[in-house]
């Protein structure tokens, strides 16, 4: 296990260096001078060297490279350009509306998907089948920020069950929740739909081995097989899925913010494209790509400590 | 045949046939603003209404499956041409560096989500339909060749693959010759779903104003423009949603029927 943790972590690390890489060296082909942008077409050429220096933009590639990377490691991003503040704060900030709306979208998606795809897998070939069948097809086909409009048009503009977009903040827990809801079951259909799918065919397949038939042939009831032996084994692949969705929800997240108005991770990193801040850009891109490697660092982890065989592949 | 399949292929017709007809005709010119007709309901004149400038929306719809089929056909492509024989060729070296190298490639470009690339792209480049083809493409490179190294190396255990290294091929010309034809069923199955992905993410991008640009019609910049008009005319935001739908659904259904027809093992197998 040593071993496959410390292949694992050095390709880790290699992957967040070539990452960083390819994103540090986008970013510094991208054309126009963040110092003159900041100071407008008019300033006079000494005032945007002096500002070029002073945010260091004069000094070498390379340099500046390492200069990020050792702040990003000890939680210094640098300065936003267009806010002139902290980016680690800005990011903060935004994460604390961003991560809770991931962490209810995960939590709802897998509450819908678990019951669904056992219901599914119990009724394998029946009505209830098909029909969780054709449902999750139709979830896996409607766009998440469609859902999300026809959403606000029916709960929240009709209804009036929940507000229709903003946020209060989280000094009035309930409210910041009630704001939540709506942009998390948009994010939370179309993943239940793929998790539902992905849990039922690794059902069946468990159904249908040995170990089933022993524990059916001792008296073990069919949704006592069901949930008690198959469904421990069908969570491996899921696990996986849940790993790869991640990603998935963090870009669906970046999109249904601006649906909702939300002042999150996806708002702040499209206004920073249009204001040309760049080191905003740069650091939410650098930081949603460490969240992925970071998660399927985790998922393999998860998947070698349940699955022995894959830890002696190395 | 199954019923699924047949739906499956009615829709992504519909959908092929509204784009290659809308080259030559549309009732309306997508593009033609008639302020005086605005936000109209549907009518015998507009079937789907019109929008905020009058436009006419069926003819926007017609002239927008243009740009998502193609913006997603051409990233597949992208995908194909560059995964494939990424794919085939570290299945031919499995073990080796090389195989090392490709499938840690792989997993680096995994770490960005195609709406991430967009993001890099547009930042540098400006948002444009290319630069969502390519960051679609990016995406789909190590699906498919994921998809095609798992495909090839059960291939490259079998008989009539080690006859051929006998008779003193190479690699690349087994891969090319006998490994190639027979992962094709795979890749047409994995190329409908991420044609029907690269749907999706194409609106999603487009919505966000990282897609298509004015005047190129595309529906996901279409419900971007519908969001404010909604409840003052919710058949504007409703016609391209529906249109994505059913496009999406018809290629979701065609790839599962197709892959049921093609590998009669994986029949009644859902993934």
């Amino acid at each position: 296990m040593a071993r496959y943790l410390l292949i694992r972590l050095l390709s880790l690390a290699a992957a967040l260096v070539v990452a960083s890489g390819v994103i540090f060296l986008m970013i510094e082909v991208t054309p126009g001078d963040p110092a003159r942008f900041m100071l407008g077409m008019n300033a006079a050429p000494e005032t945007v060297a002096a500002l070029s220096a002073q945010l260091g933009l004069d000094r070498p590639m390379g340099l500046r490279y390492l200069d990020w990377i050792g702040g990003m490691i000890r939680g210094d991003f640098g300065l936003s350009y267009t806010y002139k503040v902290p980016v680690a704060d800005l990011v903060a900030d935004r994460l604390a509306l961003s991560a809770p709306l991931a962490a209810l979208a995960l939590g709802l998606s897998t509450a819908i998907a678990l019951p669904a795809g056992l219901y599914a897998a119990a009724r394998r070939g029946r009505l209830g089948d098909g029909a969780v069948m054709g449902l999750s097809q139709l979830g896996i086909a409607v766009p998440n920020f469609w859902f999300a409009m026809l959403l606000v048009l029916v709960c929240a503009l009709h209804w009036r069950l929940f507000p229709a977009g903003g946020f209060p903040g989280w000094s009035d827990p309930m409210a910041g929740l009630r704001a939540l809801i709506l942009p998390a079951v948009a994010l939370a259909l179309p993943q239940a739909a793929i998790l539902a799918r992905v849990l039922r065919s690794a059902l069946i397949e468990e159904l249908g081995r040995d170990y089933i038939r022993t524990a059916r042939a001792k008296g073990a009831s069919r949704p006592r097989a069901l949930v008690r032996h198959a469904l421990r084994n069908a969570l491996i692949p899921v696990l996986t899925i849940l790993g790869m969705q991640f990603s998935f929800l963090l870009a669906g997240a970046i999109i249904i913010e601006n649906v909702f108005y939300l002042p999150g991770l996806g708002r702040l990193i499209f206004q920073a494209i249009t204001q040309r801040d760049l080191i905003v850009v740069e650091s939410v891109v650098m930081l949603l790509v460490f969240a992925v490697i970071a998660v399927t660092f985790v998922t393999d982890l998860a998947y070698a400590a349940v699955d022995p065989r894959l830890r002696h592949r190395g | 045949m199954r019923p699924a399949l047949i739906l499956g292929a009615v829709l992504s017709l519909t959908a092929l046939a509204a784009a290659l007809v809308s080259l030559v005709w549309t009732p309306w010119d997508p593009t033609a603003m008639t302020i005086s007709a605005r936000l109209q309901g549907p009518s015998a004149a507009h079937w789907a209404g019109t929008d905020h400038f009058g436009r006419d929306i069926l003819s926007m719809l017609m002239a927008g499956a243009r740009t998502s089929l193609a913006v997603a056909l051409v990233a597949v492509g992208i995908g194909v041409g560059l995964g494939v024989p990424l794919g085939l060729t570290a299945a031919a070296h499995r073990g080796s560096w090389l195989d090392e190298l490709i499938m840690r490639g792989n997993d680096l470009i995994f770490a960005f989500p195609a709406l991430v690339i967009a993001i890099l792209i547009t930042a540098t480049f400006g948002p444009s339909a290319t630069n969502a083809i390519l960051a679609i493409g990016i995406f789909n490179i190590p699906v498919f060749a994921r998809v095609a190294r798992a495909g090839a190396l059960s291939l490259w255990t079998l008989d009539f693959i080690r006859a051929a290294r006998v008779a003193g091929k190479g690699r690349a010309r087994i891969s090319a010759e006998h490994i190639l034809p027979n992962i094709a069923n795979l890749l047409i199955v994995q190329g409908t779903i991420q044609f029907s992905l690269g749907i999706l993410a194409e609106a999603g991008l487009s919505y966000v104003g990282l897609g298509a640009q004015p005047p190129t019609a595309s529906w996901g910049r279409m419900l971007a423009e519908a969001q404010t008009m909604v409840t003052l005319a919710p058949h504007v935001a409703l016609f391209p949603g529906l249109a994505i739908v059913f496009t999406v659904l018809g290629l979701n259904l065609l790839g599962d029927g197709l892959r049921d027809a093609l590998d009669p093992r994986l029949r009644g197998r859902v993934t």
